[in-house]
């Protein structure tokens, strides 16, 4: 087995920073049928909160389905209130969620998930504590009809600096920070606010360029995981008025702009529903916005503005139309973002959501 | 009273001091009423003299401390390697000497693969010079089925353009290190690693030949262990799920199944405490045949695929050090629950990082919980240096050495991996002697075939695939090596009170051999004839 690629090899996320060249049309070809299943992975050493994420995210799925795929169910336990049935291998979660192990067989797995009656619309893939969470990613983007946006890897403020000098497994925890694309920083409950400020400019020195999100108790705003969720809108343009979730969703129209060409709402009667200031943080380290792009535009140059270092974006979606006039779809998880192929039949062309640590 | 057979051999080797030598030995139930001479053993009463073995020689029945039932799963595929080996029946099955032999061996037998492909195996083709297989090359085979070809290192998989197609992979723009792309764009059909063979195995059908609870793959490893004189064998590991049980306790309870498997449970998917719950459940099911709750951990990767995890300065060749399989804080939690529940676990150890992380959770567990003789082996062990031993010593557990290794990758280890000073004591068998460490010796069939014999040739003389003596220092004797075959493997199963040598009140196994492996020249210890078992009392001839 390989050693797995050191940061800064193809397919790491430092090579793949704005501007990067278009990844291979995955599924998204002119023949693809079936829109691409936007997938995130999760990694993190053991003890960083995996378990409270996941469940976490489960309970604010905010009416989405989502598929978590463990790759170790002796480190990740779904919340018994949560599980509806087990069928095959595979849990039924509350609102339609489903969890099962991939095992040895990871593509199979997820074949059989998008091939029940109620497919998932996103993918959770959780990545063992001793795994190299960009060696699963690479792999991931193998397999056919995945959309991988990019890697979270879930760091402990309280233990991560003593990880990374352990004998043992120090340079993996420090590999594993190397890979993300977005550190998500947890248990900031149980240290002061100093010291928080200390581990994330630590964090900025091992791994030059990362962004970084907080996180308590492994409660983060499920967006920042899971994606900003567009798919069905940029999918089919099926007037989201009749969306029964439209209702509850709302913009942050009282948010302030993250930056100067932002808009804080869309205008066009469409919300950006799928992500929502969860009451308990009460939008304290988060807010979301829009901001539409009408007509071609550099949409590399605004890929690279958006991960520039002190960017407050950690997660962004939507199809802009290109210099040459084409529509193309860019994502932005943390530092890596990417530039490819609109999904078929794309709507709201020019817009795009983002996530921004407050 | 049940009958009393009464065994007259050329010569018994017992391992047991007290009487390491007997021409006769009594059989009862299944047990050993007791080894001596004819004389002696008269006195348990009416018997019937058996004297098919009087020109033969007997030995405790060999007991394999590190295999894989696989190793019998293998055999319902297309054996494809260099050497001529033989098969589970016994039958030659001449090497394939070139890559249009591998295509018309593929060929010529049917798809044996879950889903119609066809399947090989043992596959090296190193020794077909610079000529690397490609997807057109097992498109020969067929060009509608899956064609996939396992490596002998089990490390690569090539595989024809239909498995590819299936998998989605036949297709430009693939991106990744472990699949090398053609002049047209198109992967090669070479998948190198797990992870690059991941996405394709379930296509080409080989899912099924991992399962432990294959009922063909174990009833060819039973025929596969009584031609090497194997009557105790470990699985070593298995997810030990409900389904399979019963097929172990099912194939195992049949009077002609000829070996006693040990399974170990795989720490995977279950958290420390769950794993140790499990074992101990599933200890209860155990029966005569089939021994149950005991653990594995696998600590690192492998030394030749340069994922094992080695202490400073790593690997010879600059490669950077490998993977963790599992967590060192996961390790010593289950180590602690399993000193506490009394379940013994075995881990698998390679680099010599790994070794020394698992005898810092040792030393841990123990402090927290103290616990006799809890007999915890370190698997594979193969870079553990002096100090490493006198440490595995203190803290009173076992190693399981790869004697293997220096035979078939020795040269390899040597020249790129480990470096000359390290490669020469790799396995060493003599520092765990004098340390004192009880030790066995193993094959990890199917990595390298399950023969004890062989085994213990490999830690007497230490020689490479060519000819070389790599680390004479750490050579043993013939009867150490034997005793590692035998009471020493049984110990790291605690199952020494049982088996591992001739005496009364054991199981009635033996290794039936065509000669006194003591009294051949060393370096021909592997040549000796295995005739058969007999395993508790029943003879089975190879």
């Amino acid at each position: 087995m390989s050693a797995g690629a050191p940061a800064g090899a193809p397919g790491s996320p430092v090579g793949d920073v704005p501007g990067s060249p278009v990844r291979g049309a995955q599924g998204q070809g002119a023949d693809a049928v079936p829109p691409a299943l936007p997938a995130t992975v999760v990694g993190g050493w053991l003890g960083a909160g995996k378990t409270t994420l996941v469940n976490h995210l489960l309970r604010h799925a905010g009416g989405r389905r989502i598929a978590v795929l463990v790759n170790d169910f002796g480190e990740v336990s779904i919340d018994a209130e949560l599980i509806e049935g087990a069928d095959g291998g595979v849990l039924s979660l509350a609102g339609g969620c489903m969890c099962c192990s991939w095992g040895e067989d990871l593509f199979g797995t997820i074949a059989r998930l998008r091939a029940r009656p109620s497919a998932p619309e996103l993918l959770l893939v959780e990545t063992s504590g001793v795994a190299q969470p960009a060696t699963v990613a690479r792999l991931l983007r193998l397999a056919p009809g995945l959309d991988v946006e990019g890697v979270v890897v879930l760091v402990d403020a309280e233990t991560v600096r003593e990880r990374a000098a352990d004998r043992y497994v120090g340079d993996l925890v420090r590999q594993q920070l190397a890979e993300a694309d977005l550190l998500l920083l947890n248990k900031l409950d149980l240290v002061t606010p100093g010291q928080a400020a200390e581990v994330a400019q630590w964090l900025g020195t091992q791994v030059p360029g990362v962004r970084v999100a907080p996180a308590e108790q492994g409660r983060v705003e499920p967006g920042v995981v899971l994606g900003v969720g567009l798919e069905r809108e940029l999918a089919v343009d099926s007037g989201s008025g009749s969306d029964p979730r439209s209702g509850s969703a709302r913009a942050d129209a009282d948010s302030p702009a993250a930056g100067p060409s932002v808009e804080a709402a869309s205008q066009d009667g469409w919300q950006p529903r799928a992500w929502q200031p969860l009451a308990r943080d009460a939008g304290t380290r988060f807010e979301s916005g829009s901001q539409r792009h009408d007509g071609p535009m550099d949409v590399p140059a605004l890929a690279r503005e958006l991960c520039a270092p002190g960017s407050p974006i950690v997660r962004a979606k939507g199809v802009l139309i290109g210099q040459d006039g084409q529509p193309v779809l860019l994502q932005l998880v943390g530092r890596r973002a990417h530039i490819g192929p609109a999904p078929a039949g794309a709507a709201q062309l020019g817009l795009l959501v983002w996530i921004a640590v407050r | 009273m049940s009958p009393t057979t009464l065994y007259r051999a050329r010569r018994i080797l017992t391992m047991n001091p007290s009487r390491p030598e007997a021409t006769h030995v009594a059989v009862r139930d299944g047990r050993i009423l007791g080894a001596g001479s004819l004389d002696e053993l008269v006195g348990w009463g009416p018997h019937v003299l058996d004297e098919r073995f009087a020109d033969l020689v007997l030995m405790p029945g060999f007991v394999e401390g590190h295999s894989h039932l696989m190793a019998g799963s293998l055999w319902r595929h297309v054996y494809c390697g260099w050497f001529e080996v033989r098969d589970p029946d016994g039958a030659r099955v001449a090497g394939a000497k070139s890559l249009d032999a591998v295509v018309a061996a593929l060929a010529a037998a049917a798809p044996s693969g879950t889903g119609g492909g066809h399947i090989g195996w043992g596959f090296d083709p190193i020794y077909f010079g610079n000529r690397r297989c490609q997807r057109a090359d097992l498109d020969r085979v067929s060009a509608t089925h899956t064609v996939g070809v396992l490596h002998a290192s089990g490390h690569i998989l090539n595989v024809n353009s239909e498995a590819l197609r299936r998998a989605g992979l036949l297709r430009p723009g693939v991106d990744h290190p472990g699949i090398p792309l053609g002049e047209d764009g198109l992967p090669t059909g070479e998948l190198k690693g797990p992870e690059a063979m991941m996405p394709v195995m379930p296509h080409v059908g080989l899912d099924r030949s991992f399962l432990s609870g294959d009922e063909f793959g174990i009833r060819a490893f039973g025929k596969l262990a009584v031609r090497a004189g194997v009557t105790t064998a470990t699985d070593l590991a298995a997810t030990a799920q409900d389904p399979e049980i019963e097929t172990w306790l099912r194939v195992t309870g049949d009077e002609t199944y000829p070996v006693r498997l040990v399974p170990f449970l795989r720490l995977i998917g279950l958290s420390p405490a769950e794993a140790v719950a499990r074992a101990v459940q599933i200890r209860a099911r155990s029966s005569e045949q089939l021994r149950l709750g005991r653990i594995k951990v696998v600590a690192d990767g492998s030394i030749q695929g340069f994922s094992a995890r080695l202490r400073w300065p790593g690997y010879h060749n600059g490669a950077p050090n490998g993977l963790w399989y599992t967590a060192p804080q996961t390790v010593r939690e289950v180590y602690t629950q399993g000193l506490e529940h009394g379940v013994l676990i075995h881990t698998h150890t390679n680099g010599d990082e790994a070794t020394e992380m698992a005898l810092d959770c040792m030393e841990a567990a123990l402090r927290a919980r103290p616990a006799p003789d809890h007999r915890y082996t370190l698997q594979h062990c193969q870079l553990a240096d002096e100090a490493q031993f006198r440490r595995i010593k203190a803290l009173g557990m076992g190693v399981n050495l790869f004697a293997n290794h220096h035979y078939y990758w020795g040269e390899q280890h040597r020249a790129i991996t480990v470096g000359p000073e390290r490669a020469e004591r790799m396995n060493a068998c003599r520092s765990a002697l004098d340390a004192g460490v009880p030790f066995s010796v193993h094959s990890d069939a199917p990595i390298t075939p399950l023969a004890p014999l062989f085994t213990a040739w490999c830690a007497v003389n230490r020689l490479s695939a060519t000819g070389r003596v790599l680390g004479a220092a750490q050579r043993i004797g013939v009867m150490d090596a034997l005793r590692a075959i035998t009471l020493g493997a049984a110990w790291t199963l605690k199952l020494d009170g049982e088996i591992g040598s001739i005496e009364c009140g054991k199981r009635a196994d033996f290794a039936v051999l065509g000669e006194d492996p003591t009294a051949v020249a060393s370096e021909a210890l592997k040549d000796v004839p295995v005739w058969g078992t007999v395993q508790g009392g029943r003879v089975f001839p190879a």
